[in-house]
């Protein structure tokens, strides 16, 4: 029995690396300090796993070679006019090099998760560019917290845990024990009002929506949190402040902030469903802050707007900057979003949607991101790794995605899988191989290999360099 | 039957991010992904009890799913649907140049629907995606 | 005479019969390019090409049977930052910044970058532990954790940029002078300077303090320039070097505000005439679009508010920061033509070439790929002619170039643009060809004979822009500028024995938790983790 210690957590952009495990006979046996979905990976990554090359023959998935299934890979990038090449987020930095030859090699368009998730905040970052820091900054100086369109209690659980309201840095303090004790005021208020409805068989109103519990200087030398939301999350429950807004309407909101810290005046009495004296208190407290930061999530890049909430959001930003010192960084969803991107861009310029089908590497999302592609029906072949859009893309781009043919690389069952022609199960990133990955804020630590894989799978590295290989001997005999 | 406007939310849960790493294939998955948080007092409009099955169109296509109640509540008139398949049948896949499909604040329709099932995973694929190939 | 060149090293002699010939007769040969201070890897470099793909559309490269794709302009992407340096018959390349908590980013990318040996400097003026322990004056105990850093992250030299003042802008404040006090660190500007270099004496590094001034790019800093060097100047011994100022020109500004700012390079010069413990780089402008970059937080935000553009902020947790702002540099702006001029003024009023050397502070400045137009200004009082009429007229009537008629010979670019740069590096094999050293060698068309380079300056830049021949450990990679052969170059790092073992005790891994957000057994690169490493032993004095 071996005790592993320092194990960087292959799932979200938290990236937490003080994961302690447990292994004895290679098997993982108990994980320590990791949340949820970090526990339910390491416990039960090999539930649902593919062991054996698959290649699709009438119809059917049947049990192939490995050779078989990456010659198969290799003729249908190599055939094709106008490959995709997607995913990338869940593997490591040293397997994107080689999908960017790959890429490269075939003249496709290679693109990853960011199209789908935080693509546009790299839109707008392009715009305006971004105030930004690594996550100890906040640790050590942060005492304003947003989190906007986000919910770390459900996709970033430790994020509190251990980056803002919750851990000790240099010059502020952990606010666990005032939010123990205001949870337990809150769960008593919720237990009360149950029993009085029971008791008296009708509705009593919950609390309303501008909380207060005591006045706004006791806080003063803690660290505060805002939530900004449109329903009252979990992480909202553990605010000091709750701005429920109205779906759609981040914009207005964002550009109501940057008018009040100028000390505007605004002749309405809510914008976005916010009461007007609940905003100039919140524009207050940012101003007094000695060093606040904006999390932002999806919320902002999914909804109507799209990069112009972000780009929005970086110019509250930057104007705050004039006054005090403020940040802002995107919650990446998965642990190597951020290294994919990265790797991209120094390879090639640009942090995703890159066709190389001329030769050299092509930018512009909306032509050449996976989505706009598929809708159009332009791409003959794909290859999905690390990734399963058969499950997230929306359902017509999926349908021209599967009536091509699909090579899946992923050591999972799922959707995609399910779907390919080409099934190439690979090894477990950051439990059964090693290979480096960046965490939210820029970071880049090792993913650890922590117990042996199955002889069948192999690394995402390896199988790609075979099917590149592979790629150029074909393209050599064509000549 | 009645039927109720709302604006789709689609995001993570813990669940579903759970879910996810015991495998797209379990029970977990499935129970965690199939399902639509709804207000209470919609659900009272809806006359849908928690656990029944609902309808949910958009322009893209439509799904039935499972009625939850948020405890997330009060956000009348917003439904809100974990990340997965299911979700994915009605999102609006136009980017409008920007390369990001709408995924959240999408109209929506809610209707009971007490006839309709909720398809497993497989029978999700093969209703939407089966092509034949060789 | 003839250079033998045998498994890579220059030789004495070899056998020419089963020897590949090459015939430079008429053509200058050179030892490969050195350059000494070029932003081309990590996380401040790949932000910056993330901020602008607008750089990168007009300028791309098309994949050939032996070079990778890639973009342009300012700052180019690894594999073509590789082929143009090569192009240009560059070996050798120094990433100047390098976070340290981001040093696997860095070396990732330093290694996609082909045909150069390289190595990068750890910014470390800013770091905890060294604010701290110089603060209560525990030199020894700096030095070995400073001998601890650069072991963690493959570093080769200390690099210190505005001292003190990237610690303030953690809360948005910057530091105004040597002696202005960090707050919440009860240390100065001085010390941090004066301490480090008595670190780097002790840790034996091959190179000196690497520095970046304070009040960078402020009219009147040229005092604070001369003040950085004379703060170390009775710890220098035996006349040799202790302090590198690099991109000087942006610390020579002159006046108190920027309608009266002008040349302070005349007062920098005679300082650097008289004294030999100093070696600076230019930090050349040219007058082009290009991007900023430093790990300035202070200055970059202040560029961002004189100039609009798009502005990207990096703060890295305990260590330092950076910032990121594209800008246009133009002829007809008295202050950047004023800037051109300052480049130019220090490096020929600076009477000894072995104490300065040709960089833009790439893209700082402009891209590398203008050296071979900076080349043709120090050498032909004509070519700085050409360009000085079409400037400023206030920087015109200003710029001492006018009466300046030194013109530098082949020799002296040998000097500024590789031996000197080796020399002051203590890359003791690079910068020259004699027996023994790397067989890095440039050869560039133009015969010094019969082309007189003040009046031909357009041919010798042509000549300079693409070499006819670049060699790089014994392999001809470009022939007639164009790639011929694809080599990965080795990464330079100093591994420095200190008599204290280098285990860090249980202190420090206590620390590690209080201080970074990461465990201590994950900050320092595994072994194995660079494919090419070329460690250099040293034994410290302590």
């Amino acid at each position: 029995m071996t005790i592993v210690t320092g194990v960087t957590c292959p799932v979200c952009g938290t990236f937490c690396d003080d994961i302690e495990l447990v292994v004895e006979n290679n098997v993982i046996v108990d994980v320590k300090n990791a949340c949820a979905m970090g526990a339910a990976k390491f416990l039960n990554y090999a539930t649902h796993r593919n062991l054996k090359p698959l290649i699709r023959k009438n119809g059917e998935l049947i049990e192939t070679s490995l050779n078989e299934a990456v010659g198969k890979a290799a003729k249908i990038l190599a055939d094709a006019n106008y490959p995709i090449l997607y995913g990338w987020s869940c593997t490591s930095c040293e397997a994107i090099r080689v999908g960017l030859e790959l890429a490269e090699e075939v003249g496709g368009v290679i693109d990853n998760t960011s199209t789908v998730c935080h693509g546009p905040s790299i839109l707008s970052v392009q715009d305006v560019g971004i105030v930004s820091c690594t996550l100890g900054q906040i640790r050590h100086r942060a005492d304003l917290i947003f989190y906007w369109a986000s919910n770390p209690w459900s996709a970033h659980p430790r994020h509190i845990e251990r980056y803002t309201m919750f851990t000790e840095g240099r010059f502020q303090k952990s606010t666990w024990k005032g939010y123990i004790s205001r949870l337990g005021g809150v769960l008593s208020r919720k237990r009360l009002r149950r029993a009085a409805n029971l008791v008296l068989r009708r509705d009593i109103p919950a609390t309303p929506k501008i909380e207060r519990h005591l006045p706004y200087t006791m806080f003063q030398k803690k660290r505060k949190m805002v939530v900004v939301d449109t329903r009252k999350t979990r992480t909202a429950e553990a605010a000091d402040y709750f701005l429920q807004i109205e779906p759609n309407k981040d914009y207005e909101l964002l550009q109501v902030f940057r008018m009040l810290i100028q000390n505007e005046e605004l002749n309405v009495d809510k914008v976005a469903g916010v009461p007007i004296e609940l905003l100039e208190e919140v524009a207050d407290v940012m101003l007094d802050c000695k060093l606040g930061v904006f999390f932002f999530g999806l919320g902002l890049t999914m909804s109507e707007g799209k990069h112009r909430n972000i780009d929005t959001a970086i110019s509250l930003t930057r104007d705050l900057n004039q006054r005090t010192k403020f940040l802002i960084m995107p919650m990446r969803g998965h642990y190597n979003v951020t290294g994919v991107n990265v790797v991209f861009t120094w390879q090639t310029g640009y942090p995703y949607a890159v066709d190389f089908s001329r030769g050299y590497p092509r930018y512009n999302p909306g032509e050449t991101s996976v989505i706009d592609i598929l809708s159009r029906g332009e791409s003959d072949a794909g290859l999905s790794i690390a990734s399963d859009p058969v499950a997230h893309f929306p359902r017509e781009a999926v349908q021209n995605l599967v009536k091509n043919p699909l090579i899946a690389i992923d050591p999972e069952v799922t959707p995609t899988t399910l779907m390919a022609d080409v099934v190439i199960p690979s090894s477990f990133m950051g439990i059964e191989t090693e290979g480096t990955a960046y965490r939210m804020d820029h970071v880049p630590l090792p993913l650890k290999k922590v117990v042996e894989p199955p002889k069948t799978c192999l690394s995402d590295v390896e199988i790609l360099q075979r099917i590149l290989s592979q790629v150029r001997k074909l393209r050599r005999t064509s000549n | 039957m009645p039927k109720l406007k709302v604006i789709l939310l689609t995001g993570r849960t813990i669940d579903q991010g759970k879910g996810k790493e015991y495998g797209k294939l379990s029970r977990e998955y499935w129970e965690s992904v199939t399902i639509c948080f709804l207000d209470p007092k919609d659900l009272k409009v809806l006359e849908v009890k928690e656990d029944e099955n609902i309808k949910v169109t958009t322009k893209s296509g439509s799904v039935v799913m499972k009625a939850v109640k948020s405890a997330r509540s009060p956000h009348p008139k917003i439904a809100f649907i974990p990340y997965g398949p299911w979700a994915s049948i009605i999102m609006n896949q136009k980017t409008h140049g920007t390369g990001m499909p709408s995924l959240k604040g999408i109209s929506a329709e809610i209707e009971p629907a007490p006839k309709g099932k909720v398809l497993s995973l497989s029978e999700l694929l093969n209703k939407h995606y089966k092509v034949k190939k060789s | 005479m003839d250079l033998a060149i045998n498994n890579g090293k220059i030789v004495e002699k070899i056998n020419e019969n089963k020897a590949k010939v090459i015939d430079a007769s008429g053509m200058i040969v050179m030892p490969g390019g050195v350059d000494i201070h070029c932003h081309i890897a990590g996380t401040d470099v790949n932000t910056g090409r993330l901020l602008r793909p607008e750089d990168h559309f007009r300028d791309v490269e098309a994949k050939t049977a032996v070079t990778r794709s890639g973009v342009g302009y300012s700052i180019p992407s690894t594999f073509t930052t590789g082929y143009r340096y090569s192009r240009m018959g560059y070996t050798t390349l120094m990433n100047p910044s390098m976070p340290p908590l981001e040093a696997r980013h860095t070396h990732e990318e330093l290694e996609d970058t082909p045909m150069v040996d390289k190595a990068t400097y750890p910014l470390l003026g800013d770091w905890w532990f060294v604010l701290e322990h110089l603060r209560d004056g525990l030199i020894e105990e700096c030095a070995a954790h400073v001998a601890w850093i650069m072991a963690a992250t493959r570093g080769y030299a200390i690099k210190i940029v505005n001292p003190g003042g990237l610690e303030a802008w953690g809360f948005g404040s910057n530091v105004k002078s040597l002696d202005d006090t960090v707050p919440h660190f009860n240390i100065t500007p001085r010390e941090i300077i004066r301490g480090l270099c008595k670190v780097n004496k002790l840790l034996n590094l091959p190179h000196t303090i690497h520095v970046h001034t304070n009040n960078l790019g402020k009219p009147g800093n040229y005092v604070t320039a001369i003040e950085t060097m004379k703060c170390v100047e009775d710890l220098a011994e035996e006349n040799r070097p202790n302090i590198h100022i690099t991109h000087c020109q942006f610390s020579a500004f002159k006046g108190s505000d920027w309608q009266t700012m002008s040349s302070g390079a005349e007062e920098i010069a005679k300082y650097v005439n008289h004294h030999n413990h100093v070696t600076l780089d230019m930090g050349q402008v040219i007058f082009t679009n290009t991007t900023t970059m430093t790990a300035d937080g202070p200055f970059q935000y202040g560029l961002y508010q004189l100039s609009g553009n798009k502005w990207v902020n990096h703060d890295v947790e305990t260590e330092t920061s950076g910032g990121i702002v594209p800008f246009t540099y133009r002829r007809k702006s008295a202050v950047n033509a004023t800037q051109w001029s300052i480049g130019l003024e220090l490096a020929l009023l600076i009477k000894n070439p072995w104490k300065i050397y040709l960089t833009t502070d790439h893209p700082n400045g402009g891209p590398f790929t203008s050296y071979p137009t900076i080349i043709t200004w120090l050498m032909s009082q004509a070519a700085r002619k050409k360009t000085i009429n079409k400037i400023h007229k206030r920087a015109r009537r200003n710029s001492l170039l006018t009466s300046i008629e030194r013109e530098f010979s082949f020799y002296e670019i040998a000097i500024v643009t590789r031996a000197g740069q080796a020399k002051t590096l203590g890359l003791t094999q690079k910068g020259q060809l004699g027996v023994g050293a790397d067989a890095d060698v440039a050869i560039y068309n133009v015969n010094h004979k019969l082309v007189d380079p003040s009046k031909k300056y357009k041919k010798v830049r042509r000549a300079f822009k693409k070499a006819a021949y670049t060699i790089k450990g014994g392999e001809v990679v470009v022939k007639d500028g164009e790639i011929v052969k694809t080599v990965s170059g080795k990464t330079f790092w100093v591994d420095v024995k200190t008599s204290l073992p280098l285990e860090v005790n249980d202190d420090l891994k206590r620390k590690f938790r209080e201080y970074w957000t990461v465990e201590y057994e994950n900050y320092p690169l595994r072994k194995g983790f660079l494919h090419n490493p070329a460690p250099i032993s040293i034994k410290a004095e302590v």
